[in-house]
């Protein structure tokens, strides 16, 4: 969205490890999600403490289904005692009782048995992804690119009114929305989403009793594992919405060959490497 | 460089065309058993972690506050079954056998008359609820200990009673089986008593198994033989057969 209409030089912004991080944590959160919400089928309920309640409720949502009065069914989602009617997405879908609609879910019917299966694969290829990420970032450098400086932060409100208008710079690194939200992703939803999904293992449970207590008992940290999906989903909303409103083709082009065209005037004039050809 | 671009390409279709690409994963196929290579990952990276002894939490009295949720079969259909549970279960058996030194058959009362544990403990199903309630049972251990297993046996094989399906080649029975680190474990227990009473038929009367550190369809119910075995048959449960997970530590 540069006004000048002048095309800034071309620079290699993303490394190779980075761009194949990006893809395959892509890759394994896509069928993370859609066997996650075939597992959530099982027992489309959420609720809070150690125990789920069938004497009590202790339920902060349920995704279910009813006769309607013309004998369809009728999706219904109770969030927090607050009932909606969901048919067609949640609670009933395609003439059948499924809390997701079976495009949602991998395999498409109901199948726990290999919801887990695909579910725990891609935990683990999302796993060593984020180790060698990790390993990697710490020693190339790119971990320090995440964290934002003083002089981000400084610039934080500036940053935020250019995005809500729409003016996106193209800058050598990333600005401090960006990094925020990154960070965020990866130091704080990761991990979290990893140690409530340990935290519902029996077998972890015995290893690291504590976990329980860190969440506030194991349907508690099925709740938060679920609350940390639906943020990490809406991340993606906005993360491929920022791509499509700051030019998708450049901004593909980076997270697949690396080269990043980037503002005529460049972002920050005092950044040493700026003053290169 | 072109095949990235092919899935950055191809991914979009793919949502498009609703997920039922990903439908294909038939038990035993060559992408399915490549899927299930992280089941055995999950299970020694678990026991590194847990060695062998780690504790299962236990609860207060105060925790136990519903009923224990019975799941699976909650009746049995088989009439050998309920002629036994109307004797008062006084003819019901408990068989040792396989690979062990002594083989035994043990009634309900002398089972209760060996040391009892009691462990208030959360019991979490597969679906994913979880509820917590009170056990009461011999430790699998002193039993194991009476039957003194060979030094082949690997496995210990559970046989139930209760009939889940009737096939062509006759009926099904539930069946699980557990390796000696959980079957030896000091929460592992054959459990008589639920919630400070008998052990109602509902959850597994008269005799059940609680493995502490595993979902909840690892814990047979309605026990009617024991087996010490070397190498298991196939995916060594009846819900392994049907493709969960045989460990079911997570």
């Amino acid at each position: 969205m540069s006004s000048t209409g002048a095309r800034g030089p071309l620079v290699y912004r993303q490394r190779l490890l980075t761009r194949v991080t990006h893809w395959a944590w892509a890759v394994s959160l896509f069928f993370l999600l859609l066997s996650g919400l075939q597992i959530f089928m099982a027992y489309p309920e959420l609720s809070l403490g150690r125990q789920s309640g069938f004497a009590y409720d202790n339920s902060v949502l349920e995704i279910g289904a009813r006769q309607g009065p013309d004998g369809a069914l009728v999706g219904v989602t109770d969030l927090f005692g607050w009932e909606i009617a969901t048919t067609g997405l949640l609670g009933a879908s395609g003439g059948e009782a499924r809390a997701f609609p079976s495009w949602a879910t991998i395999p498409s019917y109901r199948d726990l048995a290999t919801g887990r299966v695909v579910h725990f694969f891609f935990a683990w290829a999302l796993f060593f992804t984020l180790l060698l990420w990790v390993v990697a970032s710490l020693l190339n450098g790119h971990l320090r690119e995440l964290i934002p400086t003083g002089r981000d932060l400084r610039a934080l409100p500036g940053d935020v009114l250019d995005h809500a208008r729409l003016r996106f710079h193209h800058a050598r690194r990333y600005n401090v929305l960006q990094k925020l939200s990154y960070a965020g992703v990866l130091f704080v939803l990761f991990p979290l989403i990893f140690l409530t999904g340990l935290s519902m293992s029996p077998s972890l449970n015995a290893t690291a009793p504590w976990l329980l207590d860190v969440f506030g008992g194991r349907q508690t940290a099925r709740t938060i594992h679920f609350l940390v999906m639906v943020l990490l989903v809406l991340f993606f909303v906005v993360h491929v919405l920022m791509i499509v409103l700051a030019g998708p083709l450049n901004e593909l082009r980076s997270i697949v060959t690396g080269w990043y065209r980037i503002d005529p005037e460049g972002d920050a004039p005092d950044d040493p490497r700026e003053a290169q050809p | 460089m072109i095949a990235r671009r092919a899935v950055l390409l191809a991914a979009p279709a793919l949502l498009l065309s609703g997920c039922k690409v990903f439908d294909r994963l038939p038990r035993d196929g060559a992408l399915r058993n490549t899927f299930e290579a992280a089941n055995g990952l999950s299970y020694r990276a678990q026991r590194l972690l847990g060695g062998g002894r780690s504790m299962a939490p236990e609860y207060a009295r105060a925790d136990v506050t519903q009923p224990m949720r019975p799941n699976g079969t909650v009746d049995p259909p088989d009439a050998d079954y309920q002629a036994l549970r109307a004797g008062g279960f006084a003819d019901w058996r408990l068989t040792v056998s396989g690979l062990v030194e002594r083989p035994l058959s043990l009634s309900l009362a002398e089972l209760r008359a060996m040391p009892a544990r009691t462990q208030i403990t959360r019991l979490d199903c597969v679906e994913g609820w979880s509820v917590i309630a009170e056990w009461t049972g011999v430790q699998l251990r002193r039993v194991l200990d009476l039957a003194r297993p060979t030094a082949e046996a690997r496995f210990v094989v559970f046989r139930c009673m209760d009939t889940r399906e009737v096939g062509l080649a006759g009926a099904v029975k539930y069946w699980e089986s557990h390796d000696l680190v959980d079957a030896t474990h000091p929460q592992t227990i054959l459990a008589w008593g639920l919630n400070g009473e008998d052990l109602p038929v509902a959850n597994g009367a008269p005799l059940r198994l609680r493995v502490e550190r595993a979902l909840g369809y690892k814990m047979a119910k309605y026990l009617g033989g024991i087996e010490l075995v070397a190498t298991l048959d196939g995916p060594g449960s009846y819900w392994a057969e049907r493709g969960y997970d045989w460990y079911a530590g997570i």
